[in-house]
């Protein structure tokens, strides 16, 4: 069977709640999702917040930045260092390691996910 | 055109290894593979790290869209039970049918277990494939004690993975009178064992075990020597048997101790049919590590592609992994005089064994094996492997030049063209030299994409990272060590290029002196230069902060932090003690004593933190740094207020100086003592700044280290009084800020210094760059404008904010965080 499911947009918080080319952790039903904000470029990024290599719930603590000659927005964990694409979520510092990430959507100073 | 079919049967390391080979040289056959176990081929190599969080799909070798991608027809979880070879068919246990033209047995090995009476009972286990450890991880979570039979490299792997999965008692069960037999001679192993004792493990040598006790499941172990030991679990690690059952039932030569014959072409006693890795048998040898497997996939790709290529046996050097004590034993390690001249090194204290064995004529190294410290070990397999020249006095090689200027590099790069850097993927000195003359690839990362070295156990990452480097020096590129790809700039050269623009926000360094968007190097970097600058709240950009200085606390397992008051010089009130003991009751944190001479309060919820520290200060705490590279602690001795040799008053000057340098930001951690005279109880020569009382003043050690490479303090200046004292510290630890690379003690500052101690001392006390005013005055400006920044945050609601884990639900604590009892505490459940 195939079926294609629309986006669902979830409330997560505000947008002055995630610090300036920082991140910060929601919780959303079960689920606990870091989203960053990445004032320097103006874009914003979600993902899991636990980091697969010491399965810590960390991420949205860690710093961010960019990689290589694109540009690749990336963030850092804070516990050994693993960093990983905002984009795809790959881990770029091992390449066994990926993260799941989600869609972002801004409006009226609200964040919304996309699950 | 019909392409020729070839069968693989065995997915593993060695199976899939062939196919890669096979597909990257042609792509004119059809590939069959059967597998018996029920995933596709994984590292077994690293399956330990099955228990430190890897997944199964961590360790997989490729992807199932692999073999799609190759036209590669993958059957998994069917074994071929039958092969016939006239008609040149296998049968599997689901009943597929192919015929071959070439046939490829790679059916590995198996656990050889011992026929003891009780090994079938419940909680005896085995360690070789992704279930075994499934089976293993589920049973340790309800046992206290478990065991290993055998001592060997695979044995000491399992019980290290026992110690981590919690089990609290772990041993280890050997035949022989010692470990790791086949690798390390009695010294190494006596060496080796005393280190494992260390590390916990209970080992018992010269015990054959009689049979296994207990009901249905295991209980104990009985010894011949009627000594019993009591045991919840046991895994069995005896040695290996090469799974030759299906040739063996199809007719093809076998070993009299089990493996399939094969020649110096890998093929078996039938033309069309090879045998590779684990189950292959090649003069008399059975070749039980995956690089001569990887050889061995190579040497039959290569036939089957018409391509001569001939196994001559391979190196069975080896390094230990995992187990906390370095183990290796390359070359020929047990020749002994008269064959070879022998020299050994051994350090009882330090734990460290090392032995060479030398050609008598002394220009050849055969082989030895390296206890304690095998930083050498990837050189040494290459002198051997490449029969290089020794030098003069061979006994360099293990105890490393003393004296003479070392030449770091030099030695990989006289290693010839051909010689094999990374076994596990057959790449050369050339290929890894060439990636970086031609292609420009000057990191590892880079090099791993490109040649694959490197991405197979890993050993010989150190060597090649020698050889990028070696590489490019001798291409004449410049290695400036250069903050990362968003700064072209070292650490001291921003640093004056902060302080000449005024700079005081990252984005404007970024803008200035960078690209990209930063990262998590220069982020910390840059901060760390304009608090030792500026000294702002270093709050306010919480975001390009290292982990610990954003949140003033030090992060822990679990995502939990620790709280660190300052207690400076180690002295306490009984009133500020109970206030400790106070806070950490009403907020449930584990209460230690540190090395440090104060008191960390660990697992505290970021949430708590504000609440905590709001307690502490109205005490009269401040912060403690303990999360900054920032001045730590100054330890102290009780010195000559109560100390019966005590010359002066040790405690009053490391108040004096904790209060003078507390808050003030370094490239790394700083750490001070001061002792009260030569006993030294304040280990002041183990310090960053250490101080010791004389008859006539004191004596300025600088640059001691403890960590993983201790190291002492030099002496700076003798018999000075305390003005003068602080005036050098001042310039000297000033002097470090402003020039040491990122996240370098002042010990490594020192050792990289061109000149050493004497042009630091000419700095700092003969003023030589008549910096020695500036420096002064800029320490003045730093300990004038210290804060402490919990008090900032405590008294600031928009600060205060910050410290939730749920932006959205900031009264709710992580609910991931748990913690389990611990001697009426609690600590970090893991
Ligand atoms: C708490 C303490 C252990 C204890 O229970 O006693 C400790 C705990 C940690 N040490 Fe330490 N060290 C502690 C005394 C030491 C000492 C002994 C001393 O200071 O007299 C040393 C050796 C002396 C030295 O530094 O030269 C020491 C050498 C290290 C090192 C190695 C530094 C080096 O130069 O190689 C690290 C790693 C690092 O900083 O990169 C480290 C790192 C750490 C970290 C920060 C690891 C981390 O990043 O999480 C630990 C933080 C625990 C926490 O969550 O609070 N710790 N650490 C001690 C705190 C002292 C204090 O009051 O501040
Ligand atoms: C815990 C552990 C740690 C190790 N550490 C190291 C190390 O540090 N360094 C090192 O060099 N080596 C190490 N090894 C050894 C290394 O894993 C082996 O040398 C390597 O896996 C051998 O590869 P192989 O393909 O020959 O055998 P295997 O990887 O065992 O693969 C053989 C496969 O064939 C399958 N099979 C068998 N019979 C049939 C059949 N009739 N039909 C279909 N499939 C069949 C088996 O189920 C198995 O999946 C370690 C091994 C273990 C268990
Ligand atoms: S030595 Fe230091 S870093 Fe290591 S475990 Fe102990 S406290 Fe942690
Ligand atoms: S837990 Fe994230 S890098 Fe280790």
């Amino acid at each position: 069977m195939e079926t294609t499911t629309a986006i669902e947009w979830i409330l997560a918080c505000h947008t002055n709640d995630v610090p300036e080319n920082g991140g910060a952790c929601v919780k959303l039903g079960e689920e606990q999702i870091a989203i960053y904000n990445f004032t320097r470029r103006g874009e914003w990024y979600a993902t899991q917040n636990l980091c697969p290599h010491k399965q810590q719930m960390v991420l949205s603590r860690g710093m961010i930045g960019s990689t290589g000659a694109h540009c690749e927005p990336k963030v850092a964990c804070p516990f050994h260092k693993n960093t990983f694409s905002l984009i795809s979520g790959q881990c770029l510092t091992n390449e066994e390691y990926s993260i799941k990430t989600y869609a972002v959507k801004i409006a009226d100073g609200k964040i919304f996910i996309g699950i | 055109m019909i392409k020729p079919t070839i069968v693989v049967v065995g997915n593993g390391m060695v199976g899939y290894k062939f196919c890669e080979k096979l597909v990257n040289k042609s792509s004119d056959f059809r590939i069959i593979v059967f597998g018996e176990e029920p995933r596709h081929a994984y590292d077994r190599v690293h399956l330990s790290e099955y228990f430190n969080g890897k997944t199964a799909e961590d360790l997989s070798l490729s992807s199932r869209s692999w073999y799609e991608e190759h036209d590669i027809l993958l059957h998994l979880g069917d074994p071929v039970q039958e092969i016939n070879r006239s008609a040149k068919t296998v049968h599997s246990l689901m009943g597929v049918t192919y015929s071959y033209d070439f046939l490829v047995l790679a059916t590995g090995s198996s656990a050889f277990v011992p026929d003891i009476p009780g090994v079938e009972k419940e909680g005896v286990f085995v360690y070789r494939t992704i279930e075994d450890l499934e089976l293993i991880k589920a049973y340790a979570s309800n046992v206290k004690t478990g065991a290993v039979m055998g001592g060997g490299l695979l044995g000491l792997e399992a019980a290290k993975a026992l110690m981590d999965l919690g089990i609290e008692e772990t041993h280890v069960i050997e035949f022989a009178p010692r470990l790791m037999p086949r690798q390390i001679d009695s010294a190494g192993s006596t060496m080796l064992q005393s280190k494992l004792k260390e590390l916990g493990l209970s080992l018992h040598l010269n015990k054959s075990t009689s049979h296994v006790g207990g009901e249905n499941k295991i209980e104990a172990l009985h010894f011949n020597d009627e000594s019993v030991l009591s045991v919840d679990m046991l895994v069995i690690s005896a040695g290996i048997r090469p799974r030759d059952e299906l040739a063996r039932l199809s007719g093809l030569q076998i070993g009299t101790r089990g493996g399939i014959v094969v020649n110096e072409k890998m093929q078996t006693s039938d033309e069309a049919i090879f045998a590779i890795g684990e189950c292959a048998l090649y003069e008399g040898m059975i070749y039980g590590l995956v690089a001569p497997g990887y050889e061995m996939a190579d040497i039959v790709a290569a036939q089957i592609t018409g391509i001569s290529k001939l196994f001559y046996g391979y190196d069975m050097s080896t390094k230990l992994k995992l187990i906390g004590v370095d183990v290796a034993s390359f070359g020929d390690a047990f020749v002994t005089e008269p064959d070879c001249r022998t020299i050994v090194f051994e350090d009882t204290h330090k734990g460290i064994y090392k032995r060479i064995n030398i050609s008598i004529d002394g220009k050849y190294l055969l082989g030895g094996i390296l206890i304690g410290d095998a930083d050498a070990y990837n050189i040494l397999l290459q002198t051997v492997n490449n029969k290089l020249i020794l030098p003069p006095n061979p006994e360099d090689l293990i105890l490393g030049t003393r004296g003479g200027a070392e030449n770091e590099g030099a030695g990989v790069m006289s290693l010839p063209d051909d010689a094999l850097i990374c076994s596990c993927e057959a790449v050369n000195k050339a290929t890894i030299c060439s990636s970086v003359i031609d292609l420009g690839i000057t990191n590892i990362d880079g090099i791993k994409k490109c040649t694959k070295a490197g991405t197979g156990c890993g050993g010989c990452i150190p060597l090649v990272k020698d050889l990028i480097a070696g590489t490019m020096k001798a291409n004449g590129q410049y290695i400036k060590n250069v903050i990362c790809e968003h700064f072209d700039y070292s650490r001291q050269e921003l640093f004056d290029l902060v302080k000449i623009n005024k700079l005081k926000n990252y984005d404007l360094v970024l803008d200035h002196f960078g690209k990209g968007d930063g990262c998590e190097v220069c982020k910390p970097v840059v901060a760390s230069i304009m608090s030792s600058l500026w000294n702002d709240v270093i709050v306010k950009q919480d975001t390009i902060q290292d982990s610990n200085d954003r949140f003033l606390a030090n992060i822990q397992k679990g995502g939990t932090y620790s709280v660190v008051p300052r207690i400076p010089g180690g002295e306490i009130t009984p009133d500020k003690l109970i206030v400790l003991g106070q806070v950490a009751k009403r907020y449930n944190l584990y209460t230690k004593i540190t090395g440090g001479q104060r008191i960390d309060l660990f697992g505290a919820h970021v949430n708590d933190l504000p609440a905590i520290w709001e307690e502490l200060i109205d005490a009269g705490f401040e912060s403690g740094h303990a999360y900054g590279k920032a001045l730590r602690t100054v330890k102290s001795c009780v010195g000559s207020t109560w100390c019966r040799f005590g010359l002066h008053d040790s405690v009053s000057f490391a108040i004096e100086i904790e209060e003078r340098y507390k808050g003030v930001r370094a490239p790394h951690k700083i750490k001070g003592g001061v002792s009260g005279c030569v006993r030294e109880c304040a280990e002041a020569q183990a310090k960053d700044f250490g101080i010791i009382a004389t008859e006539k003043g004191w004596n300025l050690y600088v640059c001691g280290n403890g960590g993983s490479k201790p190291q002492h303090g030099q002496l700076l200046a003798t018999d000075i009084d305390k003005e003068t004292l602080v005036k050098y510290l001042d310039r000297f630890l000033m002097f470090y800020i402003k020039t040491a690379e990122p996240l370098s003690r002042t010990a490594t500052w020192l050792n990289k210094m061109d000149g050493g101690l004497s042009y630091l001392k000419n700095v700092v006390v003969n003023d030589s760059l008549g910096l020695a005013g500036q420096l002064e005055e800029e320490m003045q400006a730093l300990v004038n404008t210290y804060h402490c920044e919990w008090k900032e945050v405590v008294d600031n609601p928009d600060l205060r904010k910050r410290f939730t884990h749920f932006v959205n639900a900031p009264e709710e604590k992580d609910p991931t965080v748990k913690f389990d009892p611990m001697r009426d505490q609690v600590k970090a459940k893991w």
